[in-house]
Parts: C-alpha cells; sequence; structure tokens
C-alpha cells in the first residue's frame, strides 16, 4: 500500500541528485588515477596501496547509490534487501580473501621455493 | 481506480505478492541478478588471482588504455574509459526516470526515456568495439623470448616508441605470405607481422639511443628500463615480433592480460547487448500500449533492474581493471 502511495508523486529530482553524486565520484576516481599522488600510490597496508584502498571504497559507495537509488532496493523490504546485498557481499567477501590469499601464495613460491615446477 | 487495474492484472499474470512484498517477476529477476553478479565475480576474482601471482610483471592499465577518439598518438590515459563510464551512467539515469515515468503512466515520456537508453547503450558498445580495435591493433609493437617475456622499445626519453619509429625495411624482404592467392591454403603458418625480426634488430642496432623495457615493475611502480649494454644483451633473447593482442599473445606483457581483458569486457558487452535487445522489445511494446492494457509499466521496472545491473558490474570492472 505504501508503494502504491509513492508510486503517483515523480522522483526525478532525487534521480538526478543521484546522477549527481555518481558523477563526482567518478571525476574523484579518474583524476586520483591519472594523477596517482605519491602519498597515497606508494603506502601500503596489507600489501595494497592507499589508493587501491579509496578506490575500491568509492566502488562500493557507487555501487550502494546504484543498488539502493535506481534499483529501488531501499523501497523493498529489509528482509529481501538482505537476501539479495547480504547474501551477494558475503558470497563476494569471502571468494576475494580466500582467492587473493592463495595468489599471494602461488606468487611467494614463484619466488622463493624450491618447487617451482610443480605449479 | 489504480488499484483495482493492479488488482485484475496480478489475477491474470500471478503477480500475487509474496512474503517479502515483492511481485514474482521482480523478485525472480532480483534472483537472477544475484547469481549473475556472482558469476562476474568469480570472473574478477579470477582477474586479481593471476595478478597477485604475477604481481611483479603484470601490466600498468593506465599505459595500455591511453587511447582517446581524433587525439592519435597523444596520452590520454583513461579518460576514454571514463567518458564510457559517464555514458553508462546517463543511460541508467535515462532508464530510472523511465521507470518513474512508468508509475505515473506517461506513456509518452516513457517511450522517450527508453529510446535514450537505448541510445545511450548503442553508443557505449560501440565505445567498446573501438577500445577492443585500438587493443587488438596495438599501437607499438614488441618482441617476445624465447622464454615468453615481452620486451617493449623505448626513445632517449624513457617513452615507449613504436616498431615503425625505427625499424629499417628491408627492400629485399621474401614476402612469405601464406595465402589463398599463392595456393597455401592448406598450411596452417604462423601470421606474419609487418617488420620482421631481423628488420627490428637491424633499425636497434642502427639507433643507439633505442633501450629496452622489461615487464618487471620496479619499487617507484614503473617498468624496469634496461641499459643500452643490457639492452643489446637482452635482445639476443628474441624469437619473434608481437604486434596487438590476441588470445595467445599480446604486446603489453603478461599473455593473461589480454584474456581477461577479452573475456570481462566481453562477457559485460554480452550483458549490453542483451540489455539493448531487451529495451528495444519494452520500447515497443510502450509503443504499442501493451502496458497500458496490462494497466502496469513493471516490465520496464524489471528491464530496468536488469539495465542497472550492466551499469553496476561496469563501475566494478572500471575500478579493478582500469584503476586499481
Amino acid at each position: 500500500m505504501a508503494a502504491e502511495a509513492t508510486a503517483h508523486h515523480s522522483n526525478a529530482k532525487k534521480i538526478w541528485k543521484v546522477f549527481f553524486i555518481l558523477s563526482a565520484i567518478t571525476i574523484v576516481e579518474v583524476a586520483l588515477g591519472i594523477f596517482k599522488p605519491e602519498s597515497l600510490h606508494h603506502v601500503h597496508i596489507f600489501g595494497l596501496s592507499l589508493l587501491n584502498y579509496i578506490f575500491i571504497v568509492l566502488t562500493i559507495w557507487k555501487a550502494y547509490y546504484i543498488m539502493w537509488s535506481f534499483m529501488h532496493l531501499e523501497q523493498e523490504k529489509t528482509a529481501f534487501r538482505w537476501t539479495v546485498a547480504g547474501v551477494l557481499s558475503f558470497l563476494c567477501v569471502y571468494l576475494i580473501t580466500l582467492v587473493l590469499i592463495e595468489g599471494n601464495y602461488v606468487y611467494e613460491v614463484f619466488q622463493h621455493a624450491q618447487y617451482k615446477w610443480i605449479f | 481506480m489504480g488499484a483495482t487495474v493492479t488488482t485484475e492484472a496480478t489475477e491474470v499474470r500471478g503477480d500475487a505478492r509474496g512474503p517479502l512484498n515483492v511481485s514474482y517477476g521482480k523478485m525472480m529477476m532480483w534472483y537472477f541478478i544475484l547469481s549473475d553478479s556472482l558469476t562476474f565475480c568469480g570472473f574478477l576474482v579470477g582477474y586479481g588471482f593471476t595478478r597477485y601471482k604475477f604481481m611483479d610483471t603484470w601490466p600498468i592499465a593506465d599505459e595500455v588504455f591511453n587511447h582517446f577518439p581524433f587525439l592519435h598518438g597523444v596520452d590520454a590515459p583513461m579518460y576514454y574509459v571514463a567518458l564510457m563510464t559517464f555514458i553508462l551512467i546517463f543511460s541508467s539515469v535515462t532508464m530510472v526516470l523511465a521507470v518513474d515515468a512508468g508509475h505515473q503512466m506517461k506513456r509518452k515520456k516513457v517511450a522517450t526515456y527508453m529510446f535514450l537508453t537505448i541510445l545511450g547503450g548503442l553508443v557505449f558498445i560501440g565505445s567498446q568495439a573501438w577500445e577492443w580495435k585500438n587493443f587488438i591493433n596495438g599501437s607499438y609493437g614488441a618482441v617476445e623470448t624465447t622464454g615468453g617475456s615481452i620486451l617493449q622499445f623505448v626513445g632517449e626519453d624513457g617513452k615507449q616508441i613504436a616498431l615503425a619509429d625505427f625499424a629499417v625495411v628491408d627492400p629485399n624482404k621474401k614476402d612469405a605470405t601464406l595465402t589463398r592467392a599463392n595456393a597455401t591454403w592448406f598450411v596452417n603458418g604462423p601470421s606474419k607481422s609487418t617488420y620482421s625480426l631481423a628488420e627490428v634488430q637491424a633499425g636497434f642496432d642502427a639507433n643507439p639511443t633505442i633501450r629496452i623495457r622489461t615487464q618487471k615493475t620496479t619499487d617507484a611502480k614503473h617498468k624496469e628500463i634496461l641499459s643500452r649494454e643490457a639492452s643489446v644483451e637482452r635482445l639476443k633473447d628474441a624469437v619473434l615480433v608481437v604486434e596487438g593482442a590476441n588470445l595467445i599473445r599480446n604486446e603489453y606483457g603478461h599473455k593473461t592480460f589480454a584474456d581477461f581483458f577479452f573475456f570481462i569486457t566481453g562477457f559485460h558487452g554480452f550483458h549490453v547487448c542483451t540489455g539493448i535487445l531487451i529495451n528495444i522489445i519494452i520500447f515497443f511494446n510502450v509503443l504499442l500500449g501493451t502496458y497500458d492494457r496490462r494497466g502496469s509499466y513493471e516490465m520496464v521496472e524489471k528491464g530496468g533492474l536488469y539495465w542497472h545491473f550492466v551499469d553496476l558490474v561496469w563501475v566494478f570492472v572500471f575500478t579493478f581493471f582500469y584503476l586499481v
């Protein structure tokens, strides 16, 4: 019923606001990607540069706006939101963690181990 | 009035709202998107794995993708992908405006916005084709060693130079191209490069300022440039001239880099194509008044979900392929 009530007035203003935010984030990303400030690009935390952390945070921020605003996840029931966004985040984070640790391990093997030929 | 029409439509189409208060069609579109996202996640994580595995020899993306239309030879890192990102985000905006107009049952407005969305999608896919063309043709050319490493050439200022800039063309070179005209269609030989290895070698010998850039990334996050002596020594290992990129080798560096580029942007491009197709079908249905008769523009919403998903994936591809 609530959805029906909101359905008839236009959300155009909010849509343009989200577009403006997404564009601004993209411009910041591209500017950082082109200039690559020394202080961010060459400082590493857990083998990943600070610049890359910024890129990842900005990307997730953009994804949040696309899913919540453009795909109207905001207006769905909380339980439904969790079945999509919750499941997706959990599985992706799980996969990324395991596989990147493995990739790093293989790199170490190539660098230092005696038994490279197994790979 | 609106509510009555919706009830009628739900009876006909079986759109009864379930426990999560989402119509069946929208819920299934969401779960399809969920599973498709995991496929893309798998691709990108596979890219991440390979990149970690070859951490210090992986190509630097903004040295690879530095073309811009009508700016030939100008180093324009990432401007073009940024533009493509804007085009896709903008087509997402027109899509969501179409959905919004659909809620208000404004048929003409929906049609206009759907048309703009389709247009945006076509411009994007055209841009991607152009990006692929540049990537496949290559811009500088390189040589490959017996060990499979790629050696690129830099001039005096440490900037990469093309084979065409220095190779000494041998006028007596025998063009042994295997073509149908030479009645050699039954022989499967390697494709021939514009310059032979001997011509590249001759050009290298004639220009003492040319040095070799290897795949190795230094601590300063640039590719290592050898001294002239080391370059001469290293070039002795060369066995093959590589121009552009394909699934077997590429001039940009690591072999799997091109494979991942083709697969990830290709799979995304395939999604864009199907998205355009779905949007065109919906567009014509809007024009024919199908959704007016049905009393609900929910189909525009479902198509919209898919189209936003395509945009969502691109946001991640853009970050992990071009920025990180």
